[in-house]
């Protein structure tokens, strides 16, 4: 099948609306959150209207055929990244999935491959998203532990000149994302899980911005842990994943505790179910993880690597298009390698948010601001971007758009 | 086209010619605001003597309508006491929660009443209120010194 977008935006029922008076939307904030085909707000709407009962209890039919449901989402998004249904743990968000294990390490005791103490370290990257960089500042200033991170170069990679300097014989940790939301680079992660596995560290890989654009297999690239949010995959809201492998998810100790989570209880102890239910306390999002199963189906239907063929071509494009704009800087790789159809920019004086407001007006939705990652917008030296973000039901006539209205922009804002 | 009642002349005017723009050194009180959604920052330096406002000075980074608007700002409060000014940020609030709604009262607000556009986009209604929160801040600090 090829792809087609004017077919695939027939799916998004978002698209038969107009935006700003009558004009027709671009959606260029996929980075944000991804729209919805209909088969997935049918799948989370049909969970509700004909399944909905708490899963894993309930002596009922309505029961079975949600515990059924949640289950088969849990096999399908395993599919999905090459990973085995029991290392597949629902969460509300990748946020939380992040926060799940660095609260979990802080949790383990003396004698846990997981415990930190005030001689150890945490390593991350300046381009990391607040998501994937307080939670484990945090962590370190609760366990004493320092906190490392690889910094960003000028032309927005990795410095990777000193991995044996910043990964060390004391770290217990490395988190890093596999794309920036902002810079859009893809980073290598070779080097980083060879020297953080030759210590003895773990690898948690920031998946937001990578699993719903391309082929992510976690076997290929043996990290340990791995986050992506379901809305960012059109999938619904509310629902995040993170998938570890098997027997550090059995060592690592619980991060929420309660119902559902547990094998056995007293009056003053407890012990835990197997993985994935440790780390699932309470009746969880069933209806969102039902969402996220269709939307893995639908982005499979189409194909990953289809997918990632299509948004090389399209920010090809987009970065020589937008490079022949005046006063155009792009924050992020200017060459098509190794990067995502994420692409910021600032546009000579004009603030982000001014431009923001003016593409809009045109029916253009982009953000502006400093995304998430003001540490990173600080070493790349820009005190807000614009970005532009692309996704699959974006099109050359999109890029023509944005394209438009940056010009449009410069006129507005330079009749003074 | 609606966009225009966002960003007025004079609007844009006082972004490209700020007032009141460099910290003066003299000052009773001296804050600093973010607008964390955005990322832009402002300081602003303000000089009270005798319940009077002598100065009002400030930096910073920013879309225009936030550097607009503490331009404006500055230009409002300066030789006002603290109670004037006080009754001219209240008044600006109320425009900036108005929804569109309001036209703001040119007796106190002045130029100012230009920004009654901005409240019709809730996305930049924090723009045109940092600055002026930043004062409000800075007029509480200074008057307890007073």
């Amino acid at each position: 099948m090829s792809f087609s977008v004017a077919d695939i935006r027939k799916d998004f029922p978002i698209f038969e609306r107009t935006i700003r008076d009558g004009k027709r939307l671009v959606y260029l904030d996929s980075g944000a959150t991804a729209q919805k085909p209909r088969v997935v707000i049918n799948a989370e709407s049909d969970f509700y209207s004909k399944h909905n009962a708490a899963v894993h209890r309930g002596a009922h039919q309505l029961a079975e055929e949600a515990t059924d449901a949640y289950e088969g989402a849990r096999e399908i998004v395993a599919k999905f990244i090459g990973g085995q249904e029991n290392e597949i743990i629902f969460t509300k968000s990748a946020t939380e999935s992040i926060n799940l294990v660095s609260y979990a390490m802080g949790n383990a005791e003396a004698g846990n491959r997981f415990a930190l103490t005030a001689s150890d370290s945490i390593v991350v990257t300046e381009m990391e998203h607040h998501a994937n960089l307080i939670p484990w500042q945090q962590l370190a200033a609760r366990t004493g532990a320092q906190l490392n991170w690889f910094n960003v170069t000028q032309d927005s990679r990795l410095d990777l000149s000193n991995v044996d300097q910043i990964i060390t014989a004391n770290t217990k940790v490395v988190a890093i994302t596999h794309q920036s939301n902002v810079l859009g680079t893809i980073n290598p992660t070779e080097a980083i899980v060879k020297r953080a596995h030759e210590v003895g560290a773990v690898v948690v890989l920031d998946a937001c911005q990578s699993v719903p654009h391309m082929s992510v297999n976690v076997a290929e690239l043996d990290v340990d842990f791995l986050a992506f949010s379901g809305h960012k995959a059109v999938g619904p809201t509310g629902v995040g994943v993170l998938w570890g492998k098997a027997e550090l998810l059995d060592e690592l100790p619980p991060f929420l505790t309660g119902g559902s989570m547990i094998e056995n209880v007293t009056m003053s102890t407890a012990t835990w179910a197997p993985v994935p239910q440790k780390f699932e306390a309470g009746v969880p999002n069933m209806a969102q993880a039902v969402g996220l199963g269709a939307a893995c189906k639908y982005l499979s239907g189409l194909g990953m690597d289809a997918v990632r063929e299509h948004e090389i071509a399209l920010t090809g494009y987009a970065l020589e298009k937008m490079s022949s704009i005046e006063g155009m800087r792009i924050v992020g790789p200017l060459e098509n390698i190794a990067r995502g159809a994420t692409i910021s920019f600032t546009l000579a004086d004009i603030h982000p948010h001014d431009i923001g407001q003016y593409v809009d007006s045109q029916g253009v939705a982009v953000r502006t601001g400093h995304h998430c990652a003001w540490p990173l917008a600080r070493a790349m030296k820009v005190p807000a971007t614009t970005r532009a973000s692309f996704y699959l039901y974006n099109d050359e006539h999109d890029v023509d758009a944005l394209v438009e209205a940056l010009l449009g922009a410069q006129k507005y804002f330079g009749r003074f | 086209m609606e966009l225009d009642s966002l960003y007025q002349e004079v609007i844009l005017d006082h972004y490209k010619h700020p007032q009141h723009k460099g910290l003066n050194p003299v000052y009773t009180a001296q804050v600093s605001h973010v607008n964390t959604s955005c990322g832009d920052e402002i300081t602003l330096n303000l000089n009270v003597e005798n319940n009077v406002i002598t100065s009002i000075t400030w930096d910073g980074q920013g879309c225009s309508i936030s550097q607009a608007s503490v331009s404006m700002l500055t230009d409002l409060v300066t030789n006002k006491t603290l109670e004037q000014a006080d009754a001219i940020v209240k008044s600006f609030s109320e425009l900036m929660s108005s929804k569109g709604t309001a036209a703001g009262d040119p007796e106190v607000l002045e130029d100012a009443v230009v920004f009654a556009g901005v409240s019709k986009f809730p996305g930049r209604v924090k723009c045109a209120l940092l600055g002026w929160m930043a004062f409000k801040d800075a007029a509480i600090q200074s008057q307890g010194e007073n």
